[in-house]
């Protein structure tokens, strides 16, 4: 053990709030491929490269650790969190089972689909920043607009009553949970959520909606309700903290420059390519992708064995200056812009159009409601929210 | 310019459909690209390159 207790503890500790570790760039250039050890105090094979993290990601021969695997495990509760529950298992991660999985699920993120939400999705950006300049400046963006607009926008797709978003969002909060809370309480979370969602989905099936949850209950060929729960409590914590910190993020990067938020008041067409851009350059994305290789591969001249948990940090990668030109430098309209933010290959972020989306047309409105926004403290006041998965700020206080 | 899309691989991310509209489609049953247009005129090159570089599961393939 004591060679595992030598091991960088992973993910490393980082003290700018909007600024990468240094371990990546080291590891990049010297150690690509590192073993690390991870919040659990199992050990992972850390991968910072972009070829090698787009490889090992596209690689259809491996996906997420599942239960019956032996893999690292990421969390340090006694289950692993929330990616070795019940949850992770009843949706079929392999072949053609995913497939057809993510396919029926797919249609709702079509980019038709997706341009249709856009006035949906103003509107109720617009009543957030309505909500918050009515209290006054300083307001916190991340609680006013960042936290509940994807919740707004996913309990719309699933058909849940307005009055439950705060509900949702405690238990999105709680199940992406790596150490902030108890394993009791992270599974308590996922028991009352499920119960939620087999009580709407058996509504939903007596009484269908025009809502995604409601299509894939009714469909000729449905899926079982376990498939259902599990695609439900999938769809909130994927779609939830995940973007709700990346608006935050977003607007951090683009306020910590005065310049940058200047250049997208001038030339609102930016829009779309900035979102990337922090997209790419988001230092606090959580800890990256994990995945289980069940057969030997070499990646940069290291062999690694068969048994391996492989984990793939994207953030790190999107940094790779052989890939990207002044790779730590944000520009606005790099295009074209590959990173690795959503992943890729066949387990790519199925709602990353959603993501998209929602980052642009909130940034649209900002720029439009609330062109003097600015920064309420120094960047270096910002803090990291620690122990989620999803990495994110503490709070981001503006003024206007 | 010449595209061609590869169904198979193709995981419906839409990152395409987005880029360029005129170019790219999604079927409504689940997602997968469509090619509307395999020869876009020369306007349309750029967006299409990046497509092509950005998508997911490298699906788009382009030859001059």
């Amino acid at each position: 053990m004591s060679e595992v207790d030598e091991l960088p503890r992973f993910p490393f500790p980082a003290d700018a709030a909007l600024e990468p570790p240094a371990e990546w760039a080291q590891l990049r250039s010297k150690c690509p491929v590192a073993h690390v050890k991870l919040a659990s105090g199992d050990v992972a094979a850390l991968l910072t490269r972009h070829e090698d993290v787009k490889n090992v990601l596209s690689d259809p021969r491996f996906t997420r650790p599942t239960r019956g695997d032996d893999a690292a495990r990421i969390a340090d509760s006694e289950e692993g969190g929330i990616f070795n529950s019940d949850m992770a298992e009843v949706i079929p991660q392999h072949g053609e089972a995913h497939l057809t999985w993510r396919r029926g699920i797919g249609k709702w993120f079509t980019a038709k689909r997706m341009n249709a939400l856009r006035p949906g999705i103003a509107a109720m950006a617009e009543q957030l920043i309505d909500e918050m300049v009515a209290k006054g400046a300083p307001a916190d963006l991340k609680a006013s607009l960042g936290f509940p607009l994807p919740v707004w926008v996913i309990c719309d797709m699933l058909g849940v009553p307005d009055a439950d978003r705060d509900q949702f969002s405690h238990w999105s909060d709680t199940m992406l949970s790596m150490t902030r809370y108890s394993a009791e309480e992270m599974k308590a979370a996922e028991q009352e959520f499920g119960r939620y969602m087999a009580a709407h989905i058996a509504a939903k099936r007596e009484q269908p909606g025009d809502d995604l949850l409601s299509a894939l209950a009714t469909d000729p060929e449905p899926m079982s309700d376990r498939t259902l729960i599990a695609t439900g409590i999938g769809l909130l914590i994927a779609g939830h903290e995940t973007t709700a910190n990346m608006i935050t993020k977003m607007v951090a990067m683009l306020l910590s420059e005065r310049s940058r938020w200047e250049q997208l008041l001038a030339d609102p067409s930016l829009v779309r390519t900035a979102v990337e851009e922090a997209l790419r350059l988001d230092a606090n994305a959580g800890v990256g992708m994990a995945r289980y290789l069940t057969e030997e591969i070499e990646i940069g001249g290291v062999v690694l064995p068969a048994g391996t948990t492989a984990m793939c940090s994207m953030a790190a990668a999107n940094r790779d200056e052989d890939v990207f030109d002044r790779a730590s430098e944000m520009d606005l309209s790099r295009s074209p812009n590959q990173h690795l933010a959503f992943g890729a290959g066949a387990h790519a972020c199925l709602g990353q159009p959603l993501a998209r989306t929602e980052l642009q047309v909130v940034l649209e409105v900002l720029l439009r409601r609330l062109p003097s926004l600015d920064l309420a403290v120094e960047v270096e006041d910002l803090r990291r929210v620690e122990g989620l998965v999803v990495g994110g700020l503490v709070e981001l206080p503006v003024r206007w | 310019m010449k595209i061609t899309v590869d169904q198979d691989k193709c995981c419906g991310a839409g990152t395409c459909v987005l880029l360029a509209p005129d170019v790219f489609d999604q079927r409504d049953e689940d997602g997968i690209v469509v090619l509307l247009d395999a020869e876009p005129p020369a306007e349309l090159h750029s967006l299409v390159q990046e497509a092509a570089s950005v998508c997911p599961a490298a699906a788009i393939s382009v030859s001059s």
